[in-house]
């Protein structure tokens, strides 16, 4: 499930609805499951299929002229519980990116340890973003991460995306936070014999 | 420059800082539960990596657990497996765990305290975001996703970059029926569901000071809500009683050692702060919630409002559809079925003391489901032992069996579709409680009420 992430260009799905919490991405009801696969089955089960398990014929995932590797959302993205089930149900389902204006911070720590890249982009730059797609599905996005840019391909119209420079580091290199950390052992182990101990 | 509280406790935990000016941050205590430990379990033997400090963890089964007849073999298959899942687990790496059938078992959170595990000062991380209970406690704690757990597991130790810091004051006299949960749905609905996002959160003021620990809990539970990582409220000689002579606190002259210590972490009076909001607890009322996320609330005496200033249009007509309800309704009146009194954030003994005694000589409406799920098997047995159980029952009120319930319906307690239900937990996210259930949030007082009315009642009435 793990790999680098560089750059990545692709259509995307639109979901233009405001803090989206983790019990709308994955219900709790799901989270039995002892390995991380298979979530994507049940990505935003509610909105998409009726109480018989029936697709929902509005919602967008099953909608077939929207497709794509990107989810585009309302603000305030992954709002909610720490399941990082929400950000492997994403990933499971295809989604390499989800762009936002605005990131809870759990959900966004987990993306980012699953190598799916939250992009945060300004509000007025969501909006059209969002109003691209809708109006044309084919519209492509362009995410960069050494230069942390996303385009609106076609468009002309590119914004940077912040991100932390040792979370940068590991999503070009494949690298996670285990890996470092084990790398510590020594002076974590000396931090113990000097640490505020009752 | 002087510290904050978070600072000093930050401060005192890191290790080291990586390149990037990201924190590597040590974990005093690890709190694991049956959903969100599994795979990283998995991910330490699939990577063939030691787990490095079994001794700092503690387990317990909470989130799947059936509320009835615990001692019999759970019946859902995949919880039963989950559950089964943990105790494998805790067994084979040395984790000590307080699974079904234990008498310290319960909800995480609830545990926790109670144990003396949660003490001041500490660094405290769960897979579940309500872990910021415990920094009531003056500890820094946070909910983290699988793959952190796995990486404390590996190393005892966290990436994190330093948060913002909010400092929120309310001051003055609450009125009577004002509890901690209407003082932090309050505070939501004022700062919104996501006004707390990259902050840690200290809660100043003499409300606060004034505020048994188990109210501060219910406070600091509810940071995530908006969207905090954390809240915490100085250690101070409440905090400190509290945690004296618990199973797991220092004992004799270690613990006067650590107090004086915890003493010391108050935030100094040239602190500096990233954001700072004041409020006067006079404002305050008791509160419900109208929508679909904790921001949405408003006094129980108010009518549902026609727009939210933190939601588009689009939005807030979304979850007033979910809901049922029209603009300009007013929630006093409105028919409930469903009451749940329970979860991390109003499942302790003071909670069923004060359902008890509202409740008490009352009976339930009989269109109303009243349900008490105690935080612990602690919590249970001091309540039989105060006769509480009695109370209950005589109100129709079913007190059952320890664990997270109705909070996020992952067991059997589930409410139906389309239902309302008047619930003291901390989410009213559509499908929370249940595919097309429908919650409003409020205090223990407000619930009772509401199941002795049988719809949503102003508590004047029901104070002394």
């Amino acid at each position: 499930m793990k790999k680098e992430f560089k750059e990545l260009t692709a259509t995307a799905v639109p979901l233009p609805i405001e803090n989206i919490d983790t019990d709308q991405i994955i219900p709790a009801r799901f989270l039995k499951a002892t390995s991380r696969e298979g979530f994507g089955d049940n990505l935003f089960r509610d909105w998409r299929f009726d109480a018989q398990g029936n697709p929902k014929a509005d919602f967008v995932l099953n909608d077939n002229r929207y497709s794509g590797k990107i989810l585009v959302a309302g603000r305030n993205f992954g709002c909610g519980s720490s399941r990082e089930h929400a950000a492997w149900s994403i990933h499971d389902f295809g989604f390499k990116v989800v762009v936002s204006s605005f990131f809870a911070d759990i959900f966004k720590g987990n993306a980012l340890n699953n190598f799916l890249l939250p992009v945060q982009v300004s509000e007025e730059f969501l909006q059209e973003i969002l109003a691209a797609v809708i109006a044309n599905p084919a519209t492509e996005l362009k995410v960069d991460v050494p230069s942390q840019t996303i385009e609106l391909v076609g468009s002309g119209k590119s914004e940077t995306f912040a991100i932390d420079g040792y979370k940068k580091m590991c999503l070009i290199n494949g690298f996670d936070d285990i890996d470092y950390l084990l790398s510590l052992q020594d002076k974590i182990e000396a931090y113990e014999q000097q640490a505020v101990k009752f | 420059m002087g510290k904050t509280l978070f600072d000093k406790v930050w401060d005192a935990h890191v290790v080291t800082t990586a390149e990037g000016g990201i924190d590597v941050l040590y974990i005093d205590k690890h709190l694991i539960h049956e959903v969100t430990s599994p795979q990283a379990f998995s991910e330490l033997e699939n990577r063939g990596i030691k787990l490095f400090r079994a001794a700092k963890m503690v387990a317990t089964a909470d989130h799947n657990v059936p509320t009835i007849d615990q001692h019999l073999p759970i019946k859902d298959d995949l919880s039963r497996f989950q559950v089964n899942k943990l105790t494998e687990n805790c067994d084979k790496f040395g984790v000590e765990l307080y699974g079904l059938g234990h008498q310290y078992q319960g909800i995480v959170h609830v545990i926790g305290p109670e144990l003396g595990i949660t003490q001041p000062g500490m660094t405290i991380v769960c897979g579940d975001s309500h872990t910021s209970t415990h920094g009531a406690f003056g500890s820094i704690a946070f909910g983290i996703g699988t793959s952190q757990v796995a990486m404390v597991m590996a190393s005892q130790c966290l990436l994190q970059q330093k948060p913002k810091k909010m400092r929120i004051n309310v001051n003055g006299k609450l009125k009577n029926g004002v509890l901690p949960k209407d003082v932090v749905l309050y505070i939501i609905a004022k700062l919104s569901a996501n006004g707390g996002t990259g902050y840690f959160v200290e809660f100043a003021g003499n409300v606060f000071r004034e505020m048994s620990m188990e109210g501060r809990m219910t406070v600091c539970n509810m940071s995530i809500e908006m969207g905090a990582r954390g809240g915490m409220i100085a250690p101070d000689d409440i905090t400190i009683e509290y945690v004296r002579g618990r199973e797991f606190a220092p004992k004799g002259e270690t613990f006067e050692k650590a107090a004086a210590y915890w003493r010391s972490l108050a935030t100094d009076a040239d602190g500096v702060f990233d954001a700072e909001y004041s409020y006067n607890a006079e404002d305050i009322d008791p509160m419900i919630t109208y929508g679909t996320n904790p921001g949405m609330g408003i006094k129980v005496t108010d009518a549902v409002p026609s727009e939210d200033a933190f939601s588009g249009q689009e939005s807030f007509n979304k979850a007033l559809a979910y809901m049922g309800l029209e603009a300009g309704e007013s929630m006093i009146g409105k028919q409930i079925n469903y009451v749940f009194i329970g979860s991390c954030t109003n499942s302790r003994i003071e909670d069923l003391r004060l359902a008890a005694q509202v409740v008490k000589g009352h009976k339930k409406a009989d269109n109303v489901h009243a349900f008490i799920v105690p935080g612990s098997k602690q919590v249970q047995a001091q309540a039989k032992a105060e006769g509480l159980d009695r109370i209950f029952e005589e109100a129709g009120f079913q007190l059952r069996e320890p664990g997270c319930s109705a909070c996020l319906a992952m067991n059997d307690d589930k409410i139906p579709a389309g239902e309302y239900c008047v619930s003291t937990s901390n989410r009213n996210f559509e499908g929370r409680q249940g595919p097309g259930a429908r919650t409003f949030l409020a205090s223990p007082l407000v619930a009772a009420v509401a199941a002795l009315e049988g719809k949503i009642a102003d508590v004047k009435p029901y104070l002394n």
